[in-house]
């Protein structure tokens, strides 16, 4: 038997790259320890490993309980197809959450801890209990793919069985931890720029983490259409940029309405630092996707739904970043007179873990039935055949569906 | 009994007695340090007003907080605010998340940052070393043990008799009471240990009897929901750097409002689920069930 080499493209040169650099950072942070690897310091404890590779890397992977939620519960049939690549992109989040976790505490080894002595009264036991929980669960909402593959049909039986609870313990362990991120910055309201200190941190969080599920769905659609010439129906992704904007506009009014109720709205025109990271926020977020989606012609395609979601997906995670740096800058000056920016090593690792994500999802899209078989050919467009994009899909005998239940 | 510290500024003479103590009862090197760090517990800095003409030593510490932001966000609960006063970490809990760092109002604990074991480092009230006396017993090795005959550590180090010695000397106060390393180091009385009901109630009648000699303000008797270490000073907080623009509110009160809603939110959210769940899949059922006979009926008439 002859072994294929692998044909080496500029991606896989990039990642290559990018892989090589985590692991010299990681040789460093565990050989020399936080305070060679990293820019933290005694007055700047926490970093770009807990603003991005965790509390953006849980809302990024939002769209799992999203998706399943619409499919499952709300039994939007229509959008099945699109729940394996958004359950996929949770489970490998999480996981790649826990592995940015490891790098970032200072005792590893002693993650355990968290399950026997238990702070209840601790946000953080909260999220790092949830996030336990539910990377078990997706885990075991990702399994039938996996059975699938290897034709276990016993255990597929099983889990078949158990879907709808699963499904049920998902959502409700994300609201819990996608909220409490937020939550964790509530007991530090006099270090916060009151742009972004408010009560309502939970309620935000956990509203905008479904907006950018959904944006993270369709994005991802997108590439893998691209890497692997297996996509999704246009309209389908368009139903969800529409409900992403549905989302996005429930969140922007909140967060303005809450901004004018703490007379925070006067800093708008001070020019500061913070208040350009505000604009970036808004305007990654909502301003560019409104425009771009509405651009006609080009808003409506692969392309431009692509764009539009990205954006959301950016504007999410300068949120989540002014969130958890952003707004600490000005109490380090002002307290400290000093600032925080993320050392070459923690870029590196928060790089390499990014780039893990993308390559694992690569290999499972090629080695697993992640995405519907029978792609390419059925892209339908919605204003060409509208009954059939909007009716439900009833598969096979419909009295004998009737009886199974 | 609670303890607490009362540092009065106005008594301070700026000699560093307070800081070496707690340097050599914790084994640091001694340097005269002004930021607080891993292995600084204590500072003592220069605040000159030259406006006013004033010259103000301020010490430096954990306040020792009644209800402590950094314990109730320790996700391991490695923090305890104990019945003694003292606020303290355990060593054998932390994983090392550095949330207590990023929650304490004051910014007090500190980290080895250089370790490859890290420890979070703050002032201890002297908690352990104030009640090492009561431990008499050296085992066969000559280190102390208490009473279940385990070896006594501090910081990691075992106490042999000769180091238990020093250290009861240096936290034994004249009335042969036990007290912090830097009360006890003291020679003009500006840092007094004791107990937290009279040392209060002390800062708040020196004042009284000396409207002149001071702000009337006891800080950290109200900061955060009141602290276990009490400032008197002759010029305004503020101008000395302390933290001032602390609500009155005990912190961790902020995230307990969310966290006690979790089980309403479970329970009334999963409710909600299932019965979407139900009428959605429920409506199929039906609609399909309608399909069928649509097309039976279909069926027989042609």
């Amino acid at each position: 038997m002859k072994l294929a080499i692998p044909r080496i493209t500029f991606w896989k040169a990039v990642a290559g790259i990018f892989l090589l650099g985590g692991l010299v950072a990681a040789v460093v942070r565990f050989g020399w320890g936080l305070g060679v690897a990293t820019n933290l310091s005694d007055v700047t404890p926490w970093g770009l490993w807990i603003g991005f590779d965790i509390v953006v890397g849980v809302g990024l992977a939002a769209g799992g309980f999203t998706l399943a939620g619409i499919v499952h519960i709300f039994n939007i049939k229509r959008f099945k197809p699109i729940v394996r690549p958004a359950i996929l992109t949770a489970f490998l989040g999480y996981s790649l959450v826990i592995v940015g976790l490891l790098f970032d505490l200072g005792r590893p080894w002693f993650i355990w801890h968290m399950l026997i002595y238990q702070n209840p009264h601790s946000v953080l036991f909260e999220v790092g209990m949830c996030v336990m929980i539910y990377t078990t669960v997706l885990a075991l909402e990702f399994a039938p793919v996996v059975l699938e593959r290897f034709r276990l049909q016993k255990a597929l039986k099983v889990m078949k069985a158990i879907t709808i609870p699963l499904i049920i313990l998902g959502i409700l362990l994300s609201m819990l931890h996608q909220s409490s991120l937020g939550s964790l910055y509530l007991i530090v309201p006099q270090k916060m720029h009151p742009y972004w200190y408010s009560p309502m941190l939970p309620v935000f969080f956990f509203i905008s983490a479904i907006a950018v599920g959904l944006g993270m769905t369709i994005v991802e659609s997108y590439l893998s259409a691209r890497a692997f010439q297996k996509t999704l129906e246009t309209h389908l992704l368009r139903d969800l940029a529409r409900i992403m904007f549905g989302v996005l506009l429930v969140y922007f009014t909140m967060r303005f309405i809450d901004l004018l109720r703490r007379d925070a709205l006067h800093y708008l025109v001070d020019g500061s630092f913070e208040t350009m990271m505000l604009y970036l926020e808004f305007g990654l977020m909502l301003v560019i996707p409104l425009l771009l989606f509405n651009i006609r012609g080009f808003g409506q395609s692969r392309a431009g739904l692509f764009f539009t979601a990205f954006s959301v997906v950016l504007g999410f995670m300068t949120n989540r970043l002014n969130v958890t740096l952003t707004s600490l800058e000005s109490y380090y000056r002002e307290m400290f007179g000093t600032s925080y920016f993320p050392s070459i090593g923690e870029l590196a690792v928060t790089i390499s873990i990014v780039t893990a994500g993308f390559v694992l999802f690569g290999l499972a899209v090629k080695y697993l039935p992640i995405f519907p078989h029978h792609e390419e050919e059925t892209v339908i467009d919605v204003n060409e055949a509208p009954e059939r994009a909007a009716a439900p899909k009833i598969d096979g005998d419909p009295a004998a569906q009737l009886r199974r239940h | 009994m609670s303890h607490a510290i009362l540092v009065d500024l106005t008594e301070c003479v700026g000699c560093g007695a307070c800081r070496d103590a707690c340097q050599q009862v914790h084994k640091f090197p001694e340097i005269e340090n002004t930021k607080l760090d891993a292995q600084n517990f204590t500072t003592l800095r220069l605040c000159e007003d030259a406006e006013e003409g004033t010259e103000t030593y301020v010490r430096q510490m954990c306040q020792h907080c009644q209800d402590p932001a950094c314990a109730s966000v320790c996700l391991v609960g490695a923090i305890e605010k104990t019945a003694d006063g003292a606020v303290t970490w355990d060593e054998g809990k932390c994983i090392g998340c550095r949330y207590c760092m990023l929650a304490c109002p004051f910014d007090i604990p500190k980290y080895e940052w250089e370790s490859g074991n890290p420890k979070v480092r703050k002032c201890t009230m002297c908690h352990q070393e104030r009640h090492l006396a009561e431990n008499a017993k050296v085992d066969n090795e000559g280190f102390v043990i208490d009473r279940n005959g385990d070896r006594i550590e501090i910081d990691g180090r075992e106490i042999t008799a000769d180091d238990r010695d020093s250290i009861v000397s240096m936290t034994t106060n004249d009335d042969d009471d036990r007290a912090t390393a830097c009360s006890v180091a003291c020679p003009t009385a500006a840092t007094l240990f004791g107990d937290r009901d009279e040392l209060l109630a002390e800062a708040h009648a020196r004042i009284k009897d000396n409207p002149d000699d001071y702000v009337p303000q006891v800080y950290g008797s109200k900061e955060v929901g009141g602290t276990s270490v009490f400032y008197l000073s002759n010029v305004s907080f503020e101008s000395l750097g302390f933290y001032t623009k602390l609500d009155h509110e005990a912190l961790p009160q902020r995230t307990w409002n969310v966290l006690e809603k979790i089980p309403d939110i479970v329970v009334t959210a999963g409710v909600a689920l299932g019965a979407v769940y139900w009428i959605t899949s429920r409506r199929d059922e039906v609609r399909r069930y309608e399909d069928e006979v649509k097309k039976q009926k279909a069926n027989k008439h042609s």
